[in-house]
């Protein structure tokens, strides 16, 4: 009897504590910036797509959520065809943001991704691309990587010498 | 067996290897780039240091080169020496200097040979601080992408290309750290075997152009132990698909066959399977003359079935290009002696012929490993180059046996290529190309002869003839050719091992038995003799064990018996016969019954299609030029619309008749093949069966890393199926099972612990034991089965003997349904003798009309003065030529001249 008085009497006192919980969705939560939710693919400087399309995000996610077809413009500039994440499935790990060598792809402090229908957590490219730069502002790969694409030409690249002319008799 | 010591634990192996290849083999991972084990060592790279000890109180040692130095008895390295390990990470530090940051858009990665090789040498940082140098790509043709930046030097396109493939246009410019590897300038790779250089290469320098239009990773793509169907030899393939699209085709190592190449219609010419042309649901017509229209399933075999239930017979055409199942569940619908092959009577006669002259030759029956290890080589008639292309690779290495016993004379090790190469240069083993057209082998040949086919058959019997009195010889020799002929004859019968290689390319039965003549003449004296013949499709020999009869035959049946349906088995008839011919027999019966992938101009007529599965998504066996069994397994599983041809069969088999028997799996039609048609004991042999397991496994189809396996289907339904089924195979459509098997037949992809690139292949092990068809009794039948020979070719006043000629893009049919095929294929030539020329004022390049008394085709004109006077060479296998059964007598005119 006394047991349940002093219970009582318990949760009475809690009712003049301060909330842990919030109102939500009247109140948004604190979220840390290196938060991981919903992924989104970024775009470069240039305001061109970031992603190249090389599988090294779809390899690396260990419930095989992310599927996507690589594909080639006219002057060599490799992006994805299709870019599928079934976020039904992901358990936002981050594993992909850590494998992907453009910064394409970032996860994002948001999670609020609820749906009826699970159908719905099937994001496409169109869903997933974003228009800036996302959290790594400044990067291109193209810069840096060896090939060339539409104005950028051999050699062209950051840390590059001009292409050898092997026809030449000094080089 | 001798002992090698590894880091002071003794390991058992057999002498004769350097010692990279021999840790290789004994499952150690030492760094290399420039050996590979069919082009040798060369030391170029210095990659492949280990320690080298003098006893076991040497405890300061020696680095030296694995490739360079010989596994002897009771040596004692060390792999995992503190300074051949600092060695090695050096060298890949200087390798790594100027490559470029390209992993991400390279389609090497993930499979390539310098990342795996990078990370085990542990070289995670780049230590150069000066800028990259840079070079220009080239545009290499349809087949080959080429991004020179990438290139670590190894030299082993060089060697493959010029010295193994003797191609002339690949070639290494410049000099110290700016070395170029690739043509004089941009332009189509004029080897054909170019497409090696994607696997031969270690880094991304080359990579598959076709592959880039649909690239995917190495562990995405679901792959099956696969057999090229793009001519006889059946050179082993990994087939590479992914969502129902055939990505890629890549090598699949066999010590007898193919080795570590293939040529570049085999590797390219997949790209049919997902033409455009491809049917994929079952299609009828409702009248003669109307469209064909999707129909469904049960409704397509219930109309076929209905077929067999009017009293009137129906006729079966198998063919040379479906599988050997295909063509015998046929066989059973129609009744065996109402089953013919898609082949014209002289075609047939011809393969005919090649299959008994193969099964009764007193002679071995030569593998392409036999014919390149020959002593000396007689091509008769054929231009391997064109209509069988590993053979002619065969045949080049053949050259080179002369060079490597010289070498072996001078002590120099088996392996030890730059020095073979350097103490060979004068020697050459004997070569003869005696054909009707020039051949790229004439380079490489000690004796060329280009003649007409009757006279290259001549030659041949005189050949025989100068080796066995007893053999008939020709009348009216010139004394040059006589003295041809007793000179290849005697080189034939000193050499070690010769081989004697023909074919059914020239189109003449009589080159095929002066050929059968010259192996058993030589076997009298030389019993290490052996023959090689080609023949025109991947299944040719499998078609004629079941023992069909020609088209010609399978008109007079039609007719005679009243047919009530024909029904051709993946075969274009008009591309085999007289057009008059295959039109007669798809108008003739009531019914015509196309079971097909393509839809052909036989097809078109069709008015019933049932869709067929390609090689790539079915299961089956082919039996190559050589009697051999080789089972080809699906990568892509079953689909809805479409199924393997003998599915279809067993399907009408079971509603037409209810004694018919059970086939529910692949291994069903195999065993009762097996026990019905003697000729094919042994088919079972080509593969474990449907329930072979390794350990409980089965074999897994998809690397462990298969990724977007929750996503890539995702768009159509989230919720997840099953894996599809395969009870027509011990591998399945999973990541699930046996990476890396041991069986031969069942190696879906190269793989190993840290060796995620093709040369993985070198832990691989073992070949399949060979499932050769039968040979016939009755040796001796094949000395003097009456065979004459031909009398000599005399001109014709106002007609020119027009001859065969191949192309190795152009020529055959699926792979022209690849467009990368396609576009290196030209339009039809004719080939003159300038004086021909002359006399028809027919200019290079000027259009001609060649034409019988029912034909006409149009092609374009090139002058050549090895065409002999009165011949002429035509293009085959174009849809100009079509209809033509050359050689064949014609009218050559200039076009628009009287
Ligand atoms: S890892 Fe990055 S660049 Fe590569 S496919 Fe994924 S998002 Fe694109
Ligand atoms: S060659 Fe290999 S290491 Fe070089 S960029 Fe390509 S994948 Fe990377
Ligand atoms: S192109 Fe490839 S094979 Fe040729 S030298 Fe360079 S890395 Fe070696
Ligand atoms: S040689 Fe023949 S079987 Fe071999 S890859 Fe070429 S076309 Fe295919
Ligand atoms: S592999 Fe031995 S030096 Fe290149």
């Amino acid at each position: 009897m006394i047991a349940l008085v002093k219970a009582l009497w318990t949760v009475f006192l809690h009712s003049f504590r301060k909330r842990a919980t919030i109102e939500y969705p009247e109140k948004k939560a604190y979220l840390a910036p290196r938060w991981r939710g919903r992924i989104v693919l970024t775009r470069g400087p240039d305001g061109k797509e970031r992603c190249v399309g090389c599988y090294l995000c779809s390899a690396v996610c260990p419930v095989s959520c992310i599927a996507l077809q690589c594909a080639e413009d006219e002057t060599g500039r490799r992006y994805p065809e299709f870019f599928r994440i079934n976020f039904s499935r992901c358990i936002f790990c981050g594993y992909c943001e850590e494998a992907c060598p453009t910064y394409a792809i970032q996860l994002t402090p948001d999670y609020e991704m609820s749906e009826y229908d699970r159908q719905n957590l099937v994001y496409e490219k169109e869903d997933l691309l974003i228009s800036g730069q996302g959290k790594y502002p400044g990067y291109d790969f193209y810069r840096v990587a060896g090939v060339s694409i539409g104005g950028k030409g051999k050699g062209e690249g950051e840390n590059e010498q001009p292409p050898i002319d092997v026809r030449g008799l000094a080089d | 067996m001798a002992t090698l010591y590894i880091d002071n634990k003794p390991y058992e192996f057999e002498e004769g290897r350097n010692l990279l290849h021999t840790c290789l083999g004994l499952g150690f991972d030492i760094p290399h780039f420039c050996w590979h084990p069919a082009l040798d060592s060369v030391g170029a790279c210095r990659q492949c240091a280990v320690k080298l000890f003098k006893d076991e109180n040497d405890c300061t040692g020696t680095i030296v080169m694995s490739c360079m130095t010989a596994a002897r008895d009771n040596m004692r390295i060390s792999i995992d020496d503190k300074e051949a390990h600092e060695f090695r990470a050096e060298v890949i530090g200087f390798l790594m200097a100027n490559h470029p940051h390209d992993c991400p858009v390279c389609d090497e990665g993930g499979e390539c040979h310098l990342q795996d090789m990078t990370v085990l040498t542990g070289h995670t940082y780049r230590e150069h601080r000066f800028k990259k140098r840079t070079h220009r790509n080239q545009d290499l043709g349809p087949f080959v992408h080429h991004e020179m930046n990438r290139c670590i030097a190894c030299y082993r396109c060089v060697r493959f290309y010029r010295d193994y493939a003797g191609g002339k246009d690949l070639e290494v410019f410049g000099w110290h750290d700016s070395v170029y590897f690739g043509r004089h300038e941009s332009g189509v790779l004029a080897s054909e075997f170019a497409g090696n250089l994607v696997e031969v290469c270690p880094t991304g320098v080359f990579t598959d152009k076709t592959f880039r239009k649909h690239f995917t990773r190495k562990w995405d793509l679901c792959s099956a132990p696969s057999v090229c169907v793009h001519c006889s030899l059946g050179c082993n393939t990994i087939a590479g698909q992914r969502s129902g699209v055939l990505r890629r085709i890549l090598n699949r190592f066999s010590e007898d066959v193919n080795g570590y190449f293939l040529c570049d219609r085999g590797r390219f010419g997949y790209e049919f399977v997902n033409g455009s042309r491809r049917v994929r649901t079952p299609l009828a017509k409702k009248g003669r003359n109307q469209k064909l229209e999707p129909l469904d399933r049960s409704a397509a075999i219930k109309r076929v079935a209905e077929l067999f239930s009017s009293g009137r017979p129906v006729i079966g055409i198998g063919s040379g290009r479906a599988s050997l199942e295909s063509n015998f569940a046929l066989r059973q619908l129609v009744g065996p002696q109402r089953f013919f092959v898609a082949e014209s009577e002289t075609q047939h006669s011809i393969t005919t012929e090649i299959v008994h002259a193969l099964r009764r030759t007193p002679a071995s029956r030569a593998s392409l490993r036999d014919v390149a290890k020959a002593g000396a080589v007689l091509v008769l008639g054929e231009d391997v180059t064109n209509t069988a292309p590993l053979l002619a690779l065969a045949v080049r290495q053949a050259c080179r046996t002369a060079a490597l016993t010289n070498a072996h004379g001078l002590g120099i090790d088996p392996w030890n290529d730059a020095a073979i190469r350097e103490t060979g240069h004068n020697v050459r083993s004997s070569l003869v190309v005696a054909t009707p057209t020039l051949t790229k082998l004439d380079d490489v040949a000690t004796t060329v002869y280009h003649a007409p086919p009757d006279d290259i058959s001549r030659l041949g019997f005189a050949i025989a003839h100068a080796l066995d009195g007893s053999a008939p010889a020709p009348r009216g020799l010139s004394p040059e050719i006589e003295a041809m002929a007793r000179g290849i004859a005697r080189d034939l019968a000193q050499a070690a091992r010769p081989a004697v290689v023909s074919g059914a390319g020239s189109g003449s039965a009589s080159v095929v038995e002066a050929a059968a003549g010259v192996a058993a003449a030589l076997y009298k004296v030389n019993h290490d003799a052996c023959l090689c013949m080609s023949l025109s499709e991947c299944n040719s020999f499998g078609c004629t064990l079941l023992g069909g009869r020609d088209l010609t035959a399978a008109l007079d049946a039609a007719e005679r018996d009243n047919a009530e349906a024909v029904v051709v088995l993946e075969a274009d008839l008009y591309r085999n016969c007289d057009p008059a011919i295959a039109g007669a027999l798809l108008t003739l019966p009531r019914n015509v019954v196309v079971i097909d992938h393509t839809l052909t101009a036989t097809a078109a007529m069709a008015d019933l299609v049932l869709p067929a599965a390609t090689f790539a998504e079915a299961s089956g066996t082919f039996v190559n030029n050589e009697g051999r069994f080789q089972r080809f397994f699906s990568a892509i599983a079953p689909q809805a619309g479409f199924a393997p041809g003998y599915r279809w069969i067993a399907e009408i088999l079971s509603v037409v008749g209810p004694e018919a028997p059970r086939w529910e799996t692949l291994d069903d039609i195999v065993n009762d093949m097996e026990s019905r048609v003697a000729d094919c004991a042994g088919i079972r042999a080509a593969a474990p069966s449907a329930s072979f397991r390794e350990g409980s496994q089965k074999i897994a189809r998809q690397s462990f890393r298969a990724s977007g396996r929750t996503a890539l289907l995702a768009n159509t339904s989230v919720a997840e199926s099953p894996n599809p089924a395969d009870p027509d195979s011990a591998l399945a459509f999973s990541p699930e099972g046996i990476q890396a098997p041991r069986e031969q037949p069942l190696v879906a992809r190269y793989w190993a612990p840290g060796i995620n690139s093709v040369q993985a292949v070198s832990k691989y092990h073992g070949d399949p034991p060979a499932a050769l068809v039968k040979g016939e009794a009755g040796a001796d039948a094949a000395e003097n089965h009456g065979a004459k020979a031909p009398a000599a070719f005399a001109s014709h006043a106002s007609e020119w003997l027009v001859m065969p000629l191949h192309h190795i893009f152009g020529s055959e049919e699926l792979s022209m349904l690849s467009p990368s095929v396609a576009s290196l294929a030209r339009s039809a030539l004719i080939v003159l003798n300038p004086e021909d020329a002359a006399k028809l004022s027919i200019r290079e390049n000027d259009a001609v009309e060649v034409s019988n008394y029912a034909l006409s085709c149009a092609c374009v004109a090139a002058i050549a003065s090895w065409v002999t006077k009165g011949s002429a060479a035509l293009s085959v296998g174009r849809p100009e030529t079509q209809g033509l059964d050359l050689p064949e007598w014609l009218w050559i005119r200039k076009a628009g001249a009287p």
